[in-house]
């Protein structure tokens, strides 16, 4: 047997790499974004909210624009009555992200090719809010229950295999369900999204995108069909990191928050790579929760988890600005 | 063409919204995080002023209007608001947020409007001898901290000693009120307090919940707004800990902080300063008048909701306190300083609740120039996830004043001498 305070660190550093995966989701959207475009999508919080949203609207059959309709119309319509299956929503939903991306694309990033990242990230901020509101006004500010069948709460099988390990206080591991499949989905996601990129034509075509711009038009690759498909795939993990989060929490406006949550990930990972992502998250995941279970709750009054990883990740750029994964900027004069 | 200009011009002025000359600012908050805690507050305020106008013609003959501002739970937004709106004649302040109202507590008394705080804001604004223009009735935090006690303290036969408790805050100034009342409640009946901080937004809580889990208390309470509410339900649930067991304050005893979870928030429990659900005769009148004729301010389907019954009695309480002012200084359209003196001489009996339609929906009580945080009363509200609605379990009654008092009084004298006050009410 195992002492319990040892048990407790064990189960708290499984809790925080599930949490790290959750994290790691957000921050995977992003990625695809900056690698593609070198654009730091600031909207990518407030995609996930509008994917959430959009599914729970499709699901309960909610008329969209509802209160703009019945303001102008005199009419009381809120719902058509009908209910649509989980999975059948989820797909009416990616058409709706590449729709989305391909508004993006068109109206909004088109017109600044060339400019300075620092625009295209004010454009991201523009776009942010405007899905903010726009996702309000069609869906409206209630918060909605999101239930797609996926389990939650401890997982009993693993709390009784694991309780013979410590004493009477030992209860088990507490491992959440809906945290066990949000790591098998981000697994399958990045075996996707990798496999994708290895072996398809598109996304051969979206890695000599993001190699060098200049590049790959010279080779009759369409950028602006590039950027749509890399906006349509961040759509698609945001609509992922939607699900997962707005399982736990209810599908509701500060979802768009959970971004915040992605960028020490980033800053950890490196903005352009993939498996960055995933272990940065990772390492974000368990740091805050064992910083908070060591140090922070016994000793600091608790509540150390937001800033803790922001200074985790602070630490690490300074001994390797371009994250642990990113490429090194070598630029010769 | 002169005849087409002149329907033109009439169309306008038949369409123009009839001036009022009471002025509600509805410092409210319809969009960002926090919105489906502030749409059914500023709902539930507008309409019942929406029912004064086409009911009774307003009061004493005088319409009322509602001003709204929107502040997005954000305090600067909110002090902005203020600012902006305060030159319209606004009669009372109800910024529903802590942060935005200890920036207005300067404000509101340099510029002589009154600001009332049910529920919410500094506690310690009770205390009328400093507080000239704060009110906060019927009750404030401190005496939720109390009543969550008081109802374990009935739980457990009068003997909650060697009892744990965890206090789940959200680690911002609201959060933070109740605990040095638990702290003293916690000497006083010899239970052990746990406090576990949860930083903004609430989102992730996994660490908190764990630690509970770990150390089995015997009750959770919350003190949580928003998202933080979800997420603390969807937790306790994941750790099985009984939702009997965990009683959140008024702002954490809403229908959004449980729908979510389903039927796993069957039971939970909140202390409330007013009463639930739309079984009253006033929102009959409400139907009639302001609803069916879409004069609502929402859709109509949030009436008997929490926090939708929160902003209907606010403007209740503030609609009494224009009455009160008018009958003071015999003129039906008053100033903001004549409606602070009533609210300062408000007295709010049964009879005058079953006569607005509106029996048992809160205490009865009298402000004071010493006092104007009211009784202090609450009671129990238990969720039940099978018909989707909140019941009483409890009768509305009093808090530990003994406790209470000292610390309203302490913390007040020492914003008074912090700001070279001389007291009041002598």
């Amino acid at each position: 047997m195992f002492p319990d305070q040892f048990l407790f660190g064990v189960e708290v550093m499984l809790n925080g790499l599930m949490a790290g995966v959750l994290y790691a989701l957000v921050a995977l959207g992003f990625v695809l974004i900056f690698k593609a475009s070198g654009i730091f999508n600031y909207a990518q919080g407030v995609m996930a909210l509008f994917g959430a949203l959009t599914l729970v609207g499709i699901m309960d059959g909610q008329v969209p624009f509802a209160h703009l309709i019945n303001s102008v119309f005199g009419t009381d319509v809120h719902h058509f009555g009908w209910h649509v299956p989980a999975f059948l929503s989820i797909l009416l939903v990616m058409v709706v992200m590449v729709g989305l991306a391909w508004c993006v694309q068109h109206f909004i990033f088109r017109h600044l090719v060339g400019q300075e990242p620092i625009i295209l990230f004010m454009a991201t901020i523009g776009l942010a809010y405007f899905m903010e509101g726009f996702g309000d006004m069609m869906w409206n500010s209630e918060i909605k229950k999101l239930d797609i069948g996926i389990p939650q709460g401890g997982s009993m099988w693993i709390e009784e295999a694991t309780s013979f390990l410590g004493g009477t206080n030992f209860y088990g591991f507490f491992i959440d369900k809906l945290e066990i499949v949000a790591s098998l989905v981000a697994i399958v996601l990045v075996i996707v999204l990798v496999a994708f990129a290895q072996y398809t034509k598109q996304g051969r075509a979206m890695r000599a995108v993001a190699d060098d711009h200049q590049a790959a038009l010279s080779v009759g690759i369409s950028l602006s069909f590039i950027w749509v498909l890399v906006w349509s795939l961040a759509g698609f993990v945001a609509l992922v990191a939607g699900i997962m989060w707005g399982a736990k929490s209810g599908v509701q406006f500060s979802l768009s928050l959970i971004a915040l949550k992605a960028l020490p990930v980033l800053m950890l990972g490196g903005f352009t790579s993939i498996p960055g992502a995933i272990v940065g998250g990772l390492i974000v995941g368990v740091g805050e929760k064992l910083f908070e279970f060591l140090i922070g709750a016994p000793f600091l009054g608790g509540a150390t988890e937001n800033w803790f990883a922001y200074m985790l990740a602070l630490v690490f750029l300074v001994f390797r600005p371009q994250g642990l994964f990113g490429e090194k900027i070598i630029e010769r004069v | 063409m002169k005849r087409l200009a002149t329907v033109t011009v009439a169309a306008v002025m038949a369409a123009a919204p009839v001036m009022a000359d009471l002025v509600f600012p509805s410092l409210s908050y319809r969009t960002g995080a926090y919105a489906a805690g502030g749409i059914p507050f500023a709902d539930g305020y507008a309409d019942y002023m929406t029912l004064l106008n086409e009911r009774d013609g307003g009061i004493g003959g005088v319409m009322t209007r509602i001003l709204e501002c929107e502040t997005g739970y954000n305090t600067e937004k909110g002090v902005e608001c203020y600012e902006a709106t305060k030159g319209e004649g606004s009669l009372v302040y109800q910024p529903l947020s802590t942060g935005i109202t200890y920036q207005l507590i300067p404000k509101v008394t340099a510029d002589n409007i009154p600001m009332h705080t049910m529920g919410y804001g500094r506690t310690s604004a009770a205390n009328g001898k400093v507080f000239s223009n704060v009110f906060n009735y019927p009750a404030n935090y401190w005496n939720g901290a109390s009543l969550v006690v008081n109802h374990l303290l009935d739980l457990n036969g009068g003997d909650i000693k060697g009892k744990k408790v965890s206090l789940v805050y959200h680690n911002s100034g609201y959060g933070k009120e109740p605990i040095r009342t638990f702290e003293e409640l916690a000497k006083k009946h010899g239970f052990e307090l746990t406090l576990l901080a949860i930083d903004h937004p609430g989102q992730e809580q996994k660490s908190q919940w764990l630690q509970i889990r770990r150390e089995r208390p015997d009750y959770v309470t919350m003190w949580g707004w928003g998202v933080m509410n979800q997420v603390a339900i969807q937790e306790a649930i994941n750790i099985k800990f009984p939702m009997e067991n965990f009683i959140g304050v008024w702002w954490s005893g809403s229908e959004n902080a449980v729908l979510p979870a389903g039927d796993g928030a069957h039971g939970y429990k909140a202390i409330t300063f007013h009463n639930v659900g739309s079984d009253f005769p006033v929102f009959g009148e409400l139907a009639k008048y302001v609803v069916d004729a879409g004069k609502a301010a929402g859709a109509g389907d949030q009436i008997g909701t929490a926090i939708y019954n929160r902003g209907f009695y606010a403007a209740m309480l503030a609609a009494e306190a224009v009455k009160t002012a008018q009958k003071i200084h015999g003129v039906a359209d008053i100033t903001p300083a004549m409606m602070r003196d009533g609210m300062e001489a408000l007295e709010i009996t049964e009879a005058v609740m079953t006569d607005l339609g509106m029996p048992n929906f809160g205490p009865s009580f009298k402000v004071t120039c010493e006092n104007h945080g009211g009784p202090g009363t609450g009671a129990v509200a238990q969720w039940d996830a099978t018909n989707k609605k909140w019941s009483l379990i409890s009768d509305f009654a009093g808090s530990d004043m003994s406790v209470i008092q000292p610390l309203i009084d302490a913390d007040s004298a020492a914003y008074a001498a912090e700001n070279g006050m001389e007291a009041r009410c002598n």
